[in-house]
Formats: C-alpha cells, structure tokens, sequence
C-alpha cells in the first residue's frame, strides 16, 4: 500500500515539532487542571484563553473538557489543535471540510509552508497527528501518539528554551510560553496519571484493538515519558534533554523563526493570510488521507461515540494499563519514543477495532432465529431442485434469472436441470447435471432465516458433503419416490448421509420425500417409503420425535411454499415443507468459549480484500480488528473486515456464516480447513489422536482419510485399543480387538501424517477406498 | 541385474558378484546387503599425502575397496545406494579399519560375502532380481481438486515424484464462478507442468490419471488441448497411454483402489504391484468374513504357523519385505526362519510384498505380517496379549 510507505517515509519529528510547538505551549500557563467540578468554569477559562480565536461553540468546548476530564489546558490544546488542524477533532470524517478552510487560514502566511510540493507528502503523517491528538489528550493509553508527541515537544521546547534564554529576544515570548508549557505539562502529566484509572477508558476508541499487545507497550512508555522528559525539561533547562533525533533539533529552531507558534498567534493576534496555499494543499492531503482512515476503520459510530462507550465500559482497560506500566518504565529515553511513535503510527494506518463487548452486542441485536440445514440423499433425488423451487417461490431467485437458466439448460438438453442450476453454479456441475459442491444460500421467512447447505449426492463428493454438513443445525433428507430409485438409494447415499450427519452431531431431520408426483401421489408409497425410512433412521439414533415426513414435488413446487394443489395429494393434510423448517428449534451456541473457525474456503474476496475466507464460527466470536491465529500454520493475521451473509458487519458470534477479510497474512498459510482461533487459546495441532468410533465398515490397522468439516488428512488406523460397549460406552474387557465389525463401538488411535488442528470433542469422519468406515468422537 | 558369479557353499556362506542394470536393481541391492555382510566394489577415494616439507597434496584413486558393511542408506527418489562401513583389506591407499562409504553404481560389479551366510530369503532375493523378465513401469497421477500425487510404479516400488498442492476457492455463488474456473485451470497446468517435468516422453509407458468425480478426465482434456494449442507432438503421441480412472480420492493410498479397476488391470495383469495388491485383496476379504482364517501381527501369525495352518492347500504367508531389512540380526533371523518353515515345512505359500508399494504398506499397517489359513483359529491371540510386544501397527516403525 502506498499510503503505508508514505507514512513510513515521513519525518515525523519534523511534522510533531510544527504542531506542538505551535499549539502547546500556548496556553498552558493560563490554567492548571486540578478539580473536575469545574466544567463551567473551565469552559470560561477556555474561552478566555481562546476569546480571540471564537467561533467554538460553547457545547464543543464543553464536550472537550469533559473529554479530557477537565484538563483545561488539553481542552486548550484539543480545541486549537482542532481549529488549526481544521478541526479533525470531534469527527474527522465530518470536519474534514471546514478544517481544511480553518487551518488553511491560520497558517496562510506560514513561509515554511511555501516550500517545496514535496513536503507535502511528508504532511501526510498529520491524520495520524490529529488523531493522536485528541486521544492522546484524552487518555494515557490511547493517547499514545499524543502523548509521544507532547514527550516530543517537551523535548523539543526544552531545546528552544536553551537556545532562547541564551540570550535571543525576537523569540523570547514563544520561549517563555515554551517554558510554561513545559511546566504546565507537567502538571498535566500529575493529572493524567492520578487520573489514569480514568483515561484508559478511552483506549479502545478507534484504536486497532488487535494491535493491543503490541502496541500497549510501545504506547504506554511515551506516557511514562512525558512526565520523565518534561521535568528535566525544565529543571535543566541549559541542558539539552535527550532529542529524539538531529532533525528534531533541528526543526526547533525552525519553527520558531519562520512562524510564530500557534500559541503566539493566537496572543499576539491572528495572523495576516499568507501561508494559505501551500498548507491548503498540504491539508487536502491531509484530510483526504484522514476522511481515507476514517472510512476504512470507522464504518459505524463517530470517535465520539466510542470513546463515550468506551467511558461506560471501563473495566478492563485501567487492568491493561497496569499491565503495561512496568514494560513502560523501560523505554525511557525519548529516542525510544520517536521509535515508538513511528511504529505506531504505521500501525494505526491499518486495522482499527472497537474492542466490542461482542457478547453484549450480540444481545442487543436481537437476533432473529437462524438456522442452517444441509440438504441430503441419494444422487438425483432432487435435492437442488427442490431447494431451487424453495427459493423461486420464496422469491429469492427471480422470475427472469430462472427463465434465463431454463432457456440455458434446454440448450444444453437438461431442461429439468433449470431449478437446480439456482445452485449448482459451477460450469461442471452445469454440464454434467450433478452437485459437486456445497452450495450455500440464503432465505428468511417471517421468524427465522435459513442458510441452506445444498450437498452433492454423488459418493465421490461425499467429502464435500461432510463439508456442509458439519455447518448444519438439521438436515433435510430428500428421497427420490419413485420406482426403484427409492431402494437404490436406500442402499446409497441415502443411508451413508444419513448416518453420517447422526454422526457430525445433527439430531433432527425433515424427510423431504419427493418426485411424488411420479407415482401420481400415491400415499402408499408414501407411507412405505415413510415406514422404511423411519425405521432405518431410528436404528441410526435419531429419535423418533425429530422426524417429519413430507410427500412433495420439488420440479412442480407440490407441498414445498404451498400445499400440492393435485387433487390426488389431498390425502395429506400436513403442512407443507416450509413450515416444517421453520419449527426447527432455535441452536444454543458456544458463544462463550474461545473463537473456532473452521476454514471452508479461501477467496480473493475483492479488490480491496485480496485474502478473504469463509467458515461458520464454531464458537466464540470476532470482531473487526482482531489478531487470530491460524493453525497448523501457526501465523498471526488480523481481520480488517467481517461479512455475515455478505453484509458488512462489525461482529460476528459462533453460529453464523462469515466471510473474514484477512490481512497481515500470506495466503501461502491458509488451506481449507484449517482452524481459525485466537492467539491467547489456540487449538491444539495433534498427530495423534484416540477416537471413539462408530464403525461403518470393517476396521482395521489401516490407511484412512480423516474428515472434519472441510479439513481433512490423510492418515492411518494404528491400533485398536478397545470394543466398546455400544450403550454404555465402557469397554469391554478381555482381548484386544483385531477387527472392528460394522455396527460396533470402538476406541482406536488414529495417526496423520501432518498436524491436523482437532480438539477434543470434534468429530471426526474416517473413510477409505471412497467409503465412509467410521465416525467418531475425538478424545 | 545380472548374476556375474556366485559361489555358495552348502553351509550358506560365500560370495556373490552381481551387476546392477538399472535403477530398480538397486533396491533390491538395498534389501540384499545388511550390516556386517563384506561388500567389495570400487570406489573413489580422495587420498591425501604429506611431504617431507609438510605440505599436503590429494588425489584421488580409482581402487577397488572391501568393506565390512555397517549402514545402509536408499535414496527413494533418484534410486542410489550409499554403504558405510569399515576397510577390512589393506589397499596401497587405505588402512584396515578406516571408513568408507561406497556409492553403488550402475554397470559396475559389486560383490557380496554375507557372514550370516546366504539364507532362503537372500537367494530367493537374487533369483527374482536376475529375473529377465522387466516389469513395465507406469506413472500414475491421483488427483482431487487442488491436490495431486505424481508416483511411478516400478515392479518392486511405488515411488511418490511429486505431490501438488494448491487452493482452489469453492463455488461461491452468482457470478463468481470465474475464480474457481481459473484456479482449477492453473492448477491443472501446475500438475501438467510438473507431470512433463518428470516424463520421458519418449518412453511408452502408461500413465494413470485417477481421481474421484471428473477431475481426471478435465485433466486429460486440459493437457491434450494443451498440447494441441502448443503443437507439443511428443505429448500428443502419448495420447494413446493415459488411461482414466476412479479413485476414491486424491491421496496415493487410493492407487490400490485403482490398480483394481478392469481397464487399469487389462494393461497391467502380470505386475508384481497387481498381484499384490490382489493377494492384500483378497486377504481382506477373508479378514472381514471374519471366520478365524484371516491372521495378522507378528504374534498371531507365529502361532498359526506353529499350529501349522499355513500349510498345503491355501496358506499364504504375507510378508512385507521391510522386516527383512531389520538391522537385528536376530529380527532378520526370525522372520527368515518363519518363511522357511511355512515354505519347507509346512508346504504353505510365502509371498514378500514390498514395502513402498501401496499394498505394502497396507500391510505394513497390520504388523508387516499377515496369513490366510488353511483352517480357522478363533482362539488366536488370547494368550497373546502380555508379551507381545508389537500391537497392531506398531512394525511399522510409527512409535519412532
């Protein structure tokens, strides 16, 4: 990103230096914050010190103290700042216009400023002075930036007063305020840290949370610094403090000489409009870059309102602080500063969260019922035409994309293909007239919204369908009805889904039984079929009360929105498939336990999103500038974006499908199925594991894929360990089993070749040779 | 290989001089030498001298070496055995009981003296290496999307040349099909690359593409379009020796499923590989009958040829060939002394499956060692369970 290496290119003692010298110093000897019951009478004093600059309404200043818990001479400094600045203060988005025209005029005859086109793209780092200077003000942790730059200037107006007071005249009033300033500041600095409980609060506004550990440390020693640089700043005002750098030194003396500092312009009277061209530009730039900034990392509320919330919220932050101090007191000397607040300037160029208590959030919003259902059966039982006819009538595919599919299909000779293309969107898939892939879709009704996970029915693809169903609440069995395809599929995928999302932990199935219309609605083939079927599905452990049958036709529409209008359905007094989706009970969720992501897919998600991938949370949830890890691979990223359901979101909790926009990641460490997770918990990679299997097959010491959700591995049976008891789970005693029958309970080890991301608890599918010979419990 | 010459007593000692043709011979060069047996070939080795005035100068020496033989070391992929051990004859360069690492090479005669003497396996060992009947090779890619395996069966070896690994973005809906078309399309030529790397195509050899659902056949149809667009002649003349398959995936472990299917079997009916993984066949499907006539793991097997049920009349003992390659004298000599007995004795049949070969491996998975008995033993390893001393799998060397 080229904006990064600006910033990185940028000098930014030079550019602190002109702010602080210009706005500081001013009007620190006025006031000296001591008693928060003076909001009034610090809004007086603000505007005593501010009279001549006017044009700042009573409430902002009013907001500003209480911002900065009454620091006048921050409020002071904020204020001005904001008005030099063109006021990026409250919302830089929204100011950014009349501070532009503000600024401009301030600094119009400013010389310094008339100086090369160059310069301007080292302004650049202003947005990020602006910010920091509001939160710096504000608070000790967040106010990193801030704070480093007020180390900076103290550092710096040390330097001035040095050279001042060695006997300069012109200057002596800014030196004098210098002076003052300093020593204001340091009051300022005694008042931060008594009131450092109290600042913290405003971490989290709009600062990137997941930087934090990083970042903390970095930031928490320019606080300490201030108040070690300042004292010495004054207390030894001939000697020269430690500057961060030569041009830090350098720069001092610049500025005074070629400007008078913001402070003495605002004492001394406002200056004539001079500087105003090049700053103009210099401050489109800026503010371009910062409405950039804002736009990107601020979707939602004004800093304003964060840091509000963030006061409401301030339980954790002041711990965090004092986590950090003792790190803090280490990185004293103010080279380390400069450092600092270099590294976090480049990082507040990227991803900014809000430290959402997503939980509460969550509970805020009100979520309606969600659930999401894996479409299963035999090959061409209909599922995807069934689920395509869902969505016609559901009127989520139109009437003209669905023509457009039918006219596409009959030329390919698939007419009756046309529903299914709604999600069989691959050209493969197309051509051949068979589900390869999961397809995912979307629909709500009145008091719930479905995602539907549309299975391929062929066998090979069986891995796929594991996929999709280890993202499903329940699952819709779709049986072909008609002559013959009923039984063939009983012995095929019908029976193998079946177990298999028994197995991945789905306990309530709607049996769709379609292509009714076939047999011209006979209801003793329904209730044969119905017979068979249940009693095949209660032998696979789903209890009775979680089946529903329904008879429809999925290519006419029979009994899926609306009741079958063929007389010959009239037998069936049910409702129709819909309604039996929506009694779908609504999930508990893992939302407290630690974030599990389990990939399914790896995508350029856009332009400005080269690396997205898309899974439903396990558990846990994730926010918008969190740090996560990903495992195997052991790598950090950060989520600068969250899509649920291809919205924009801010959070996203366990349950839902999302799309995480990464950065700071390489695709090269992201596959398919592996898991997501936080640093501070991450899932354990094992290359061996015991599972409680339910043999499907015989087993033996053998070679085996294992399957879970998208992920899968290859790797062998080593040893049988046990039979187990099928009811009670406990082994049975006597010998070690060499063969594990179909049907029966078994402990085994399973081993993989490379790690495999798996907890205990996960279910894992072992297959071989293209068949499904266990599932198991991962212990 | 060719058997230059060979002088076995009755006791079993003595020396055997061979002379490797081809890569292949190599392996079983591999599995022939063992620690402590007297390998003598020629050698290069760099000999330094010092002069009065203490400088140094080296050359080297072509000579002929003797070795006393202490490790072994098989390079899989480019098929080279490298022997270490110590000098055990003087050579005007060399000192007894220096080091030296022999490099067997093709078209070069080596000679053998075993100390434990030629045993039943050794020999058997050398007559199927001098066998001039050559086992057709065959390359074989297994692929599922975003992932395919590269392996070339050779009679006695499967050896893997080349994995591919890439991510492929599932479907993801309206529109945006195009990245997955064109990541499965890179993919393709990433494994068409690859696959023309490791291919003389001026060989004849049969080339397997096997993957579940239609990946393979894409994949045929993207190099052959491929090669059309390119005017790649020598590519397209193979167009004859690819041949589609089913596999259940795209792991290598998969390739057993394919050497079943009829069309792959036609070409290649008479391969050591095929029968083999038919003979692991057909002992898993007894092993599921599950009537007591199936035995694995060293412990059950050892007891069902005690009670002689690997005799006259259907017992076949399956053997991986790794077991021999044990570096315990003592290890080797059991399972040798097993073989014989079943071979000798009892009149059973004894097959040695390699152990890179898929079924080899499938049986590695059981212990390295299986039987089909002529009677059934429900009774077997009851007795079994404290002292042995290798469960299930364990040969396999998956503990290590």
């Amino acid at each position: 990103m080229s904006r990064h290496k600006l910033v990185k290119a940028l000098d930014l003692d030079e550019e602190l230096d002109d702010f602080d010298g210009g706005t500081e110093p001013g009007y620190d000897d006025e006031v000296s914050a001591d008693d928060k019951e003076q909001l009034r009478l610090g809004t007086i004093k603000v505007r005593d010190i501010l009279g001549e600059d006017a044009g700042i309404p009573d409430k902002e200043i009013e907001d500003s103290l209480w911002h900065y818990y009454y620091d006048i001479d921050k409020t002071v400094n904020y204020l001005l700042s904001q008005k030099t600045n063109s006021q990026p203060k409250k919302s830089k988005k929204k100011k950014a216009g009349d501070r532009e025209a503000k600024a401009t005029d301030f600094f119009k005859d400013s010389p310094w400023l008339n100086i090369l086109k160059e310069r301007c793209g080292e302004i650049l780092i202003e947005p990020l002075y602006p910010r920091g200077g509001l939160l710096g003000g504000s608070s000790k942790q967040d106010g990193a930036p801030k704070s480093k730059l007020a180390a900076l200037a103290a550092a710096r107006k040390k330097k001035e007063n040095q050279i001042l007071e060695d006997g300069q005249n012109a200057t002596s009033s800014v030196a004098l305020l210098d002076k003052l300033g300093a020593k204001s500041r340091r009051s300022k600095a005694d008042t931060r840290s008594s009131s450092s409980s109290l600042n913290p609060q405003s971490v989290p506004s709009g600062q990137p949370k997941n930087i934090q550990t990083r970042k903390y440390p970095i930031r928490k020693p320019q606080n300490e610094d201030v108040s070690p640089a300042e004292p010495s700043a004054e207390a030894a005002p001939a000697a020269p403090g430690p500057l961060p750098s030569s041009e830090l030194e350098v720069k001092p003396e610049v500025t005074p000489a070629a400007t008078p500092s913001v402070f003495a312009r605002t004492i001394f009277g406002t200056p004539a409009k001079s500087h105003e061209p090049v700053f103009q530009s210099a401050d489109s730039y800026v503010s371009q870059a910062s409405e950039s900034h804002t736009e990107f990392n601020f979707a939602g509320p004004s800093p304003d309102d964060i840091v509000t919330k963030a006061q409401n919220t301030k339980g954790s932050a002041p711990k965090a602080a004092k986590q950090l101090a003792p790190l803090a007191n280490g990185n004293k000397s103010v080279n380390g500063v400069t450092q600092g607040v270099s590294e976090v300037d480049i990082e507040d160029t990227k991803i900014r969260g809000k430290n959402l208590d997503v939980l509460a959030e969550f509970e805020k919003s009100k979520p309606k019922n969600a659930a999401n259902f894996v479409v299963i059966g035999h090959v061409d039982a209909g599922k995807s035409t069934l689920m395509g006819r869902l969505l016609y009538d559901l009127k989520v595919v139109d009437q003209r994309t669905l023509d457009k599919y039918r006219k596409e299909s009959e030329r390919l000779g698939k007419g009756s293909f046309a529903l299914a293309w709604v999600l069989d969107q691959g050209t493969e898939e197309r051509n051949r007239g068979v589900t390869i892939d999961i397809a995912m879709n979307k629909f709500e009704t009145e008091n719930t919204s479905f995602t539907i996970l549309d299975a391929p029915g062929h066998r090979d693809f069986i891995p796929n369908m594991i996929a999709g169903a280890s993202q499903a609440d329940f699952a819709v069995l779709v049986i072909d009805a008609s002559t013959g395809n009923f039984e063939s599929g009983l012995k095929g995928q019908t029976k193998e889904h079946a177990l298999l999302v028994r197995s991945m932990g789905v306990q309530r199935i709607v049996i769709a039984i379609n292509k009714l219309d076939t047999v011209q609605w006979s209801q003793d083939r329904f209730d044969e079929i119905s017979q068979q079927v249940s009693a095949f599905l209660t032998s696979a452990g789903f209890l009775s009360k979680n089946l529903a049958f329904v008879p429809c036709a999925g290519l006419t529409g029979d009994n899926i929105v609306r009741k079958a209008d063929d007389p010959k359905a009239s037998w069936y007094l049910g409702p129709p498939l819909i309604s039996l989706l929506e009694s779908s009970e609504p999930v508990t969720r893992a939302l407290e336990k630690p974030l599990r992501l389990t990939i399914d897919d790896i995508f350029r998600g856009g332009v400005q999103n080269p690396l997205s991938v898309s899974g439903r949370l396990d558990s846990g949830n994730v926010q918008i500038g969190d740090t996560v890890l990903v495992m195997p691979a052991k790598e950090a990223g950060a989520i600068k974006g969250l899509e649920v359901d291809s919205d924009p979101v801010e959070w996203a909790v366990a349950g839902q499908n999302v799309i995480l926009h990464l950065a700071e990641i390489d695709a090269k460490y992201l596959k398919s199925g592996d898991v997501i997770c936080p640093p501070s918990a991450p899932i354990q990679c094992v290359t061996s594991f015991k599972v409680k299997v339910l043999a499907f097959e015989h087993i033996i010491p053998m070679h085996c894929e294992v399957h879970k959700g998208r992920l899968h591995a290859l790797g062998r049976v080593t040893q049988l360990i046990a039979q187990l008891d099928k009811a009670s789970g406990a082994a049975i005693k006597g010998k070690k089993p060499r063969l594990i029958k179909p049907g029966s309970v078994a402990r085994v080890v399973v081993e993989v070749d490379d790690p495999v991301p798996l907890e205990q608890g996960g279910r894992v599918i072992l297959r071989a040779g293209g068949e499904t010979v266990g599932a198991g419990l991962v212990e | 290989m060719r058997l230059i010459k060979q002088s076995i007593d009755r006791d079993g000692s003595g020396s055997i001089t061979l002379f490797p043709e081809e890569p292949e011979d190599m392996w079983f060069a591999y599995n022939l030498i063992r620690p402590g047996d007297l390998l003598k070939a020629s050698a290069v080795r760099r000999v330094t001298t010092e002069s009065a005035t203490g400088s140094t100068s080296s050359t080297r020496v072509h000579i002929t070496l003797l070795i006393s033989v202490e490790k072994l070391d098989f390079d899989t992929q480019s098929a080279q055995l490298h022997v270490s051990g110590r000098i055990v004859e003087e050579t005007k360069y060399t000192k007894v009981g220096q080091f030296h690492t022999l490099d067997l090479e093709l078209n070069r005669n080596f000679n053998i003296e075993k100390k434990e003497g030629w045993d039943s396996v050794a020999r058997n060992l050398v007559k199927e290496a001098c066998d001039p009947v050559k086992s057709a090779d065959v390359w074989a890619v297994i692929m599922q999307e975003g992932l395919a395996h590269l392996a070339i069966l050779t009679g006695h070896r499967t050896v893997l040349r080349q994995k591919v690994e890439m991510t492929v973005p599932k479907k993801r809906g309206m529109g945006r099909q195009g990245d997955h078309d064109k990541a499965l399309e890179k993919f393709f030529q990433t494994t068409m690359d690859t696959l023309l790397r490791q291919l003389d195509l001026t060989e004849n050899k049969p080339i397997l593409l096997a993957s579940p659902g239609f990946v393979a056949q894409a994949f045929l149809r993207h190099v052959l379009e491929t090669a059309t667009r390119t005017g790649n002649k020598a590519l397209l003349a193979q167009k004859s020796n690819f041949v589609v398959s089913h596999s259940a995936s795209g792991y290598l472990h998969s390739l057993n499923e394919v050497l079943q299917t009829p069309e792959v079997l036609a070409r290649l009916k008479d391969t050591k590989y095929a029968k083999e993984t038919r003979l692991m066949n057909d002992f898993m499907d007894l092993l599921f009958k599950d009537d007591g006539r199936a035995a694995y793991g060293p412990g059950e097997v050892e007891q069902a040829v005690e009670k002689g049920a690997v005799g006259r009349g259907g017992g076949i003992l399956l053997i991986s060939d790794s077991l021999f390659r044990s570096q315990d004298v003592g290890v080797r000599r059991r399972w040798v002394s097993l073989v014989d007995k079943v071979r000798e004795t009892e009149g059973g049949e004894v097959r040695v499956l390699s152990s890179t070969h898929e079924s080899g491996k499938q049986l590695e998975g059981l212990g390295g060692i299986a039987a089909m008995l002529t009677f059934p033993l429900e009774y077997l390893d009851e007795d079994e369970e404290e002292e042995d001393l290798m469960p299930n799998g364990d040969i396999n060397g998956i503990k290590s």
